[in-house]
């Protein structure tokens, strides 16, 4: 069979978007002579935004228990149940999302959008865990957040990641952070949501390729704990630090440091921190050398990075889909490649002017030259952090969690001795009474 | 346990500072957002004015069946005999069966009024959200068929995965309180 009709279809389309834009149309409406009435067109009403207000609710109660339990109980078992309640609720019930690692982008996007600003469910989830995280530490991560609790159910047999590889996967979730929060002020894309991992197993539907990512960091999470909590996710890389300022925070003893050793494997996540030996007086110095040395490479480092995304601006620019579409336009114009696209045929049926296009992609890239080069310097900060925490040996007498890494799960709780010597004395307290 | 040191103490000072200077960011973040604030929530819609009928609608959707479907605006429809929307520009044969209709699910259907018009309605749980009639009405009709985000399935994703497939563009948030962006002409 001949088919030369797709070429027409498309003329004909070009046409009538370019008719219909200006209220006119081909065939008039008829005028019924019968007493046919024209039906209403209607459209099914959203739901009523009531359950975003209870999810806040249900958000800010679960991350009081989170703190009782973490802080005061300090009972792993009633803590694992308020993560799996977590893990139904926000996660299989309520589909996974708004979740507060995403509401940075919501944030970020009202910040630089002037025609959106961010409902006042969403901010709710952005800001909560974070002032729960300046008082308790992180205890959204340990009991709340839905994507830590579905890795923390598949943990079954921890293996130790050396702290080298760990600070080194960490940048990842720094690239990450900086990286969302450059596309969403540039109004490309939410990225964090895209690629979110977890979310399709919530829905239990969703893109293969995303499920396939999210099942092999399961996977990975059987003997890595929480691969995406510790390397991935952006909004943990915030709680990190504001956790290192935080008021009240995980011990793993009740009362004092025995020095026994017995927790010093119980943390899945590499959190526990050894007491320090003294340093050696020629160490020490050689240490301060390299301390100034690091010093002035931190500056570098800024400067490097950002000098790298400035030059790096071309690329990220492509996430933009508006400069994606000013690309193939120009390949396509100037004969460099054959046939079009969907997109390019949806640019033309709309009537743009290609030289407006090239325009808007200019200024486009222009700001993200400027966004580049922020994002650089923002790793470059880090790396350069990283390296002086690294360099620099805090003096520690006893076991501790270190209070950016620590997850506050409470596994680490029933290895202390004291521990269940505190809990020995409480049931025989409640016996007395 | 406190410890009564000067450097201690120094350092604490420090740390007050700071975690005061945390507190009020998020506060001054928060503010900020809340000013600018908004009560309602934001949906995605289709523009149908930008919206080319690409197809990633009906397989882009994080749903199994995807919550965008075909509406149709009588006010804008022409109730044409042969609408294209309906029928295959391209029939194996000419005549009216059910083999020459464009819709792969059978979700459009077609009722005499009077000679020569017809209604045609969108059965909306058969519609999978392809856009093939859309397609096929703007090309030779009114374009009175045109996609939409049915908001009692839409799942309301942080980042619509059709959006970031759309190859015109045409998603937008919409404030909650208009959902629809329906095409619309003078005397409707």
């Amino acid at each position: 069979m001949v088919r030369p009709r797709p070429i027409l279809v498309a003329l004909a389309a070009l046409l009538v978007v370019g008719v219909a834009a200006l209220g006119l149309e081909r065939f008039p409406p008829p005028e019924f002579e019968t007493d046919y009435v024209r039906p209403t067109t209607t459209a099914p009403n959203p739901p009523q935004g009531v359950w975003e207000y209870v999810d806040a609710g249900v958000l800010a109660v679960t991350l009081v228990l989170a703190t009782v339990l973490v802080l005061r109980t300090r009972n792993r078992k009633l803590i694992f149940t308020l993560m799996l309640f977590c893990l139904a609720y926000f996660g299989f019930f309520r589909d996974g999302c708004v979740c507060p690692i995403g509401a940075i982008q919501n944030v970020t996007l009202t910040a630089f959008d002037p025609g959106y600003a961010i409902p006042l469910a969403v901010l709710i989830f952005f800001a909560l865990p974070l002032v729960f995280t300046l008082f308790f530490g992180r205890v959204f991560c340990g009991a709340v957040c839905p994507l830590g609790a579905i890795q923390d159910a598949v943990l079954i047999h921890p293996v130790r990641v050396p702290r080298w590889l760990e600070s080194g996967l960490r940048l990842i979730a720094y690239l990450y952070l900086g990286a969302g929060v450059l596309f969403a002020a540039m109004g490309a894309m939410f990225i964090i949501c895209r690629y979110d991992p977890f979310v399709g197993f919530f829905r239990l539907s969703g893109n293969w390729e995303i499920l396939v990512f999210g099942g092999c960091l399961l996977l990975i999470g059987m003997f890595v704990g929480r691969p995406y909590c510790r390397f991935l996710c952006p909004y943990g890389v915030i709680l990190r630090q504001l956790s290192r300022l935080s008021r009240w925070r995980v011990t793993i003893t009740p009362t004092d440091c025995i020095q026994c050793r017995l927790c010093e494997d119980a943390c899945p996540f590499g959190a526990i921190r050894k007491p320090t030996e003294p340093w050696p007086d020629k160490e020490y110095k050689v240490a301060r050398r390299r301390l100034a040395f690091l010093l002035v490479l931190l500056p570098v480092l800024i400067g490097a990075g950002g000098w790298g995304g400035y030059e790096l601006r071309q690329w990220l620019a492509l996430v933009h889909p508006e400069v994606r579409l000013a690309q193939r336009i120009y390949l396509e114009e100037n004969a460099l490649v054959e046939g079009t696209t969907d997109a390019s045929d949806a640019f033309r049926a709309l009537g743009r002017s290609s030289d407006e296009l090239y325009a808007a992609a200019t200024q486009l890239r222009d700001r993200f030259g400027l966004g580049g080069t922020l994002l650089g310097a923002f790793v470059g900060c880090v790396i350069g952090g990283k390296l002086l925490t690294l360099s620099v040996k805090r003096r520690r007498a006893d076991y501790e969690p270190d209070p950016a890494s620590c997850l506050a799960c409470g596994r680490c709780y029933a290895y202390c001795p004291k521990e269940h010597e505190r809990l020995k004395r409480g049931r025989e307290g409640l016996i007395r009474h | 346990m406190p410890q009564r040191n000067d450097d201690v103490t120094r350092r604490r000072f420090l740390r007050d500072g700071l975690w005061g200077a945390c507190l009020a960011g998020i506060g001054g973040v928060a503010g900020f957002a809340a000013h600018k604030g908004q009560k309602v929530d934001w949906l995605w819609q289709i523009d149908p004015y930008k919206c080319t009928a690409c197809g990633n609608c009906a397989t882009h959707c994080v749903l199994e069946e995807s919550a965008v479907k075909c509406t149709h605006v009588y006010g804008i429809c022409g109730y044409c005999e042969i609408c294209f929307g309906f029928f295959d520009p391209e029939p194996f044969d000419i005549h009216e069966g059910a083999e020459n209709q464009m819709c792969p699910t059978g979700a459009i259907l077609r009722k005499f009024v009077e000679e020569p018009y017809y209604e045609y309605t969108i059965d909306r749980p058969l519609c999978n959200g392809c856009g093939k009639c859309v397609k096929g009405c703007n090309a030779f009709g009114n374009g009175s068929l045109f996609l939409q985000v049915h908001h009692d399935r839409c799942e309301n994703c942080n980042q619509c995965a059709i959006a970031a497939a759309c190859p015109a563009q045409a998603f937008r948030r919409v404030p909650a309180d208009q959902p629809y962006l329906l095409k619309s002409v003078d005397h409707v």
